[in-house]
């Protein structure tokens, strides 16, 4: 059942490109955006996240063509920006008799349980899970995920991940108890945890693999994105490498089972893509954004014509979305971290493409229009209330 | 000794060329993040592995051993290697 909330006055949308980052300040009536940027130009920015505790310090997940990896902290929205004492890097020597390894760049920023403030967490390329409880300065890695021989079998090598190198994405802290945490790696499955962290059981049952494979082997799952229903906590939605699934049972003792609710997509679209996007306030409302998954992956929009899709009822059912989008010759695609939803009355979604345009969905997703265009590719959009 | 430190270090240094010891060039590197920190990280990976697109040259010649001993009157450059766009 929706529920309304009440408009924010001010919203920012912030965009993490190959080239840099930056912040659309918008209006309550999402008419009007101005560009605040670009901040860090030609670093590769993978992440731009505003910390919901205070609604004024962001983390910048960057790296540049020769820079290693770090993290970059403002506690007054981009005014001003600090460098993180100690940015995210695996243990030198690994126990267990690992081979070291080393982070290419911080892919996925998460801000902490409410109740935890100054608690975040980072998830890397290759395949790293870290945490910081002093907002974002200095930072650990997860020993029960980056030096266990198991997780390490599962992440594979550089060779089994995306063309940008594998990820640890989706990181998910249950609003319901700080200590229970989802993650996702591509490739490499899905893995939740009831105790911070110390502990880890896989959550794949259910889940798809390449033809011909095993399912049982958790390295060939490469889920892409994996999203928490905010109104229902115990509902997860995800768009697999191989399908959208749900799950209804997030949290309880047992792990649970995936359901595969993108049969109903249609057969010339499929349900392939990157990005998920689940409804503020209703449950059974998501968003999809297909891409082309055949023959060699083009990973474009399906026929050049891009669309969103969305289902009100929990995936029996799809409509497309495409009204403003371009009707043909549009190739671009939209990476996992790049489609969003704010969580006004009346929602918008907002998403960036390959092709470096920023597209807000007025009347949640009915009406495409334009932000932006001509930024670089972009890889992440959030959006966020200031109040 | 000097190093000449490359424009996209420079958000550290404040400056094109610094002074810094160390009798190697992982104890320059040390020398450098004490005197600029955050520095190293950039340059050095977790590993103690000169990044993929930086190179370092001491008195004009190529070297990636972080053990490489220096003397006070060599002169490092740390230079960006081509890294696409």
């Amino acid at each position: 059942m929706s529920r309304t909330s009440a408009p924010s006055s001010r919203l920012v949308i912030l965009v993490a490109t190959r080239k840099g980052a930056w912040l659309f300040h918008g209006d309550a009536k999402r008419k009007t955006w101005t560009a605040d940027g670009p901040h860090f130009l030609g670093h590769t920015i993978s992440h731009v996240k505003l910390d919901p505790r205070d609604g004024r310090t962001l983390l910048a997940a960057a790296k540049t063509g020769h820079l290693g990896p770090t993290v970059f902290r403002s506690t007054n929205l981009g005014r001003r920006w600090k460098e993180a004492q100690q940015p995210p890097a695996f243990a030198q020597t690994s126990a267990h008799g690992l081979a070291g390894r080393s982070v290419d760049h911080t892919f996925w920023l998460e801000p902490g349980h409410a109740g935890e403030r100054d608690t975040w967490y980072a998830g890397t390329s290759p395949q790293g899970l870290f945490r910081s409880e002093d907002g974002g300065v200095s930072w650990t890695g997860l020993p029960s995920v980056n030096d266990d021989p198991k997780f390490r079998e599962w992440m594979g090598s550089a060779q089994d991940g995306t063309p940008d190198g594998p990820k640890l994405h989706s990181i998910t802290v249950d609003p319901r108890d700080p200590a229970h945490l989802l993650f996702a790696m591509s490739g490499g499955g899905v893995h939740e945890s009831h105790d911070a962290g110390r502990s880890w059981r896989t959550l794949i049952q259910g889940l798809e693999v390449v033809g011909g494979m095993d399912a049982a082997t958790v390295t060939f799952h490469d889920p892409h994105c994996v999203r928490q229903s905010p109104s229902d906590p115990a509902r997860l939605y995800q768009q697999n490498h191989c399908g959208i699934y749900r799950l209804d049972d997030f949290g309880a003792d047992a792990a649970g089972t995936w359901q595969r609710i993108g049969r109903k997509m249609p057969k010339r679209v499929g349900d392939i893509g990157f990005p998920m996007v689940v409804h503020p306030r209703e449950a059974d409302t998501a968003w999809v954004f297909p891409m082309d998954g055949t023959d060699v992956w083009p990973r474009t929009s399906p026929g050049g014509a891009p669309a969103a899709y969305v289902t009100r009822n929990g995936g029996r059912t799809w409509q497309r979305q495409s009204q403003g989008l371009p009707e043909s010759q549009a190739w671009w695609t939209v990476k996992r971290q790049a489609m969003t939803a704010d969580a006004q009355p009346n929602p918008a979604l907002y998403l960036g493409t390959t092709s470096g345009e920023l597209w807000i969905g007025r009347d949640e997703g009915e009406r495409w229009t334009n932000i932006a265009r001509h930024l670089p590719e972009i890889y992440a959009v959030e959006v966020a209330a200031l109040g | 000794m000097q190093v000449l430190i490359p424009s996209a270090l420079q958000s550290y240094t404040k400056a094109a060329r610094v002074e810094a010891a160390g009798a190697s060039l992982d104890e320059l590197f040390a020398d450098l993040d004490r005197r600029y920190p955050g520095l190293r990280f950039r340059v050095v990976d977790e590993q103690n592995r000169l990044r993929a697109n930086m190179r370092l040259f001491v008195n004009g010649v190529g070297v990636r051993d972080l053990a490489h001993a220096l003397r006070p009157d060599d002169f490092v450059a740390v230079v960006l290697a081509l890294s696409g766009g």
